[in-house]
């Protein structure tokens, strides 16, 4: 298995290239052989005039700029407050059990439950997307955080402990946070996903980016600029999963 | 003298009436425990698994307290601010971090600078045998090799006094050998005060100036026996006899020396 790490390690994106290509292949044909009308579908080949005029006119720019900001604003801020609290209510007995309640009743409302809310507070812009996504993103993180605290290995206090780190300082820095780690990890990485979806469903309601975008062109049945910004989330998507698992994989390298 | 500040002051470690509880004092783990370590020596506790030794190291280095009893610790064993040295039944490393880094656990904290740090870490490292493995994972090491890093862990604070749990327990007879050599090596170099937990009588028999039996429920001291002059050879006469009274303690059968089973003169 490790002799063939290497290999594998080409050997899996290739294959997943080679499944792409295989699926606008088939979809491009399907439409050119009238399977499936280009009224239903567009063709793959047929988005191409139409993403050039969405990158002349500047609105592709600006949609993908506008989103970014809401993403960012409202992972960044989704995350770091989740994990916290996470960490926090995982590290504190007390303070779990008295937010137990609490959790219990906020935890099963969707984000997109808050838009009616995330417009009376914030308005219809940055602030009220930022705040729709990050409270998707918080409760990721607050179960990841949470969990990864209560799953610690105990012993390792007690090691901490004999080797001068028993303070609460000790135990945070030497323990919680790096045994941790891993999980915050997993949590971002579901909620870099997750995020993603809620700036769709943010967006939809008029805050400007490729969700509105988006709702426009569907309003306009222009579906060709549908698939277009479909695709341009799933690329961004896959940017920002490649991006982190970098950072990530050099922080967790001793996980092998 | 129960109020442990009387301690005299060559005794390292001194539990007085020790008993520990895991149920607030309806199930007695230790009950009754007087033992008293004293600067330079060289102590096994010896026991049947399960009996409380890893509790009775633990309670001996403040890291539980009991539930009854006293423990001193005298101020030389934890002097500036440096811990003793603890070596874990299995290892417990930290997984994330380099066996280096694990080494270095006790120095950080201590004031010393980065280079020193690295430098003390990899020579316990050597002492052990592992400098080869210093940048390498814990999950990358056999678990002998990441015991022998719990032993280099705690050697490097060199601490006044090192308590063992049964490090070696899980090793192969040769390299177990080995390291008991070692072990005694820098005993005797150091002069720390070492306590050690085995449930091996011939490790015990072979390392320590003492022996302390634990057994029973709740256990207690069953016996506290010298052992003769180093070095130590197994097939003595006096060596067997040893053998046989520790394990007649263990067994909870009564002394055979005491009950005259032997000639005064044989022992
Ligand atoms: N946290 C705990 N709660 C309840 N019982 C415990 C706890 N820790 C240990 N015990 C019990 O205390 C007893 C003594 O455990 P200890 O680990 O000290 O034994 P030991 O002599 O070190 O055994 P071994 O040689 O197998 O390591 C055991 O019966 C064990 O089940
Ligand atoms: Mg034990």
């Amino acid at each position: 298995m490790r002799m063939g790490a290497s290999r594998r390690s080409l050997y899996r994106p290739l294959l997943g290239a080679v499944g792409l290509v295989a699926m606008f292949g088939l979809w491009e044909a399907s439409v050119r052989v009238g399977l499936v009308p280009s009224g239903l579908l567009p063709a793959p080949s047929a988005l191409v005039p139409a993403w050039l005029d969405e990158v002349r006119g500047g609105f592709w720019q600006g949609a993908i700029r506008d989103s970014m900001t809401h993403y960012l604003l409202g992972l960044v801020i989704g995350s770091v407050l989740g994990g916290l609290a996470g960490l926090l209510c995982g590290a504190v007995p007390v303070l779990d059990a008295l937010l137990s309640g609490v959790v219990r009743v906020l935890r099963p409302i969707p984000g997109l439950a808050w838009v009616p809310f995330a417009i009376l507070w914030f308005g219809l812009d940055t602030a009220g997307a930022t705040f729709v996504i990050a409270i998707s993103v918080f409760w990721i993180n607050f179960y990841a955080a949470h969990g990864a605290v209560q799953s610690i290995d105990r012993d390792l206090f007690e090691v901490a402990a004999a080797f001068g780190h028993g303070g609460f300082g000790g135990r945070l820095f030497k323990v919680v946070l790096p045994a941790a780690m891993p999980g915050l990890m997993s949590g971002l990485r579901t909620g870099l996903g997750q995020a993603w979806m809620s700036v769709v469903a943010a967006e939809l309601f008029g805050v400007p980016g490729i969700g509105a975008r988006m709702m426009q062109a569907s309003s306009l049945l222009a579906t060709d600029l549908v698939v277009i910004y479909m695709l341009t989330m799933a690329l961004l998507y896959a940017l920002t999963d490649m991006a982190f698992m970098l950072v990530r994989n050099r922080i967790l390298g001793w996980q092998g | 003298m129960s109020n442990g500040e009387g301690a005299a002051p060559d005794v390292m470690v001194r539990l007085h009436d020790v008993g520990l509880s895991h149920d607030g004092g309806r199930n007695f783990i230790l009950r009754g425990v007087d033992l008293e370590i004293r600067r330079g020596e060289f102590v096994a506790v010896l026991g049947p698994s399960g009996a409380g030794k890893s509790t009775l190291l633990r309670i001996a280095m403040k890291l539980i307290a009991p539930t009854e009893g006293e423990v001193t610790l005298a101020p030389a064993a934890t002097a500036q601010g440096r811990p003793a040295g603890l070596v874990f039944q299995d290892a417990k490393l930290m997984p994330w971090r380099t066996v280096q880094r694990n080494v270095e656990l006790g120095l950080e904290g201590l004031g010393l600078g980065r280079a020193e740090r690295h430098a003390r870490a990899l020579d316990a490292l050597r002492l052990v045998g592992l400098a080869e493995q210093a940048g390498r994972w814990p999950r990358q090491l056999s678990g002998g090799q990441r015991q022998r890093v719990g032993v280099a862990r705690a050697l490097t604070v060199e601490p006044a006094l090192l308590l063992m749990d049964e490090p070696f327990g899980a090793l192969d007879a040769i390299t177990r050998a080995g390291l008991q050599e070692e072990l005694l090596r820098i005993w005797a170099q150091t002069r720390k005060t070492v306590l050690f937990v085995t449930h091996d009588i011939d490790e015990a028999m072979i390392l320590a100036d003492r022996i302390i039996v634990l057994a029973g429920h709740p256990a207690s001291v069953r016996g506290d026996l010298a052992v003769g002059p180093r070095p130590r050879d197994r097939g003595a006469p006096a060596m067997q006899i040893l053998a046989e009274r520790l394990r007649a303690l263990i067994a909870g059968d009564p002394d055979p020396a005491e009950a005259g089973y032997w000639r005064a003169s044989e022992i």
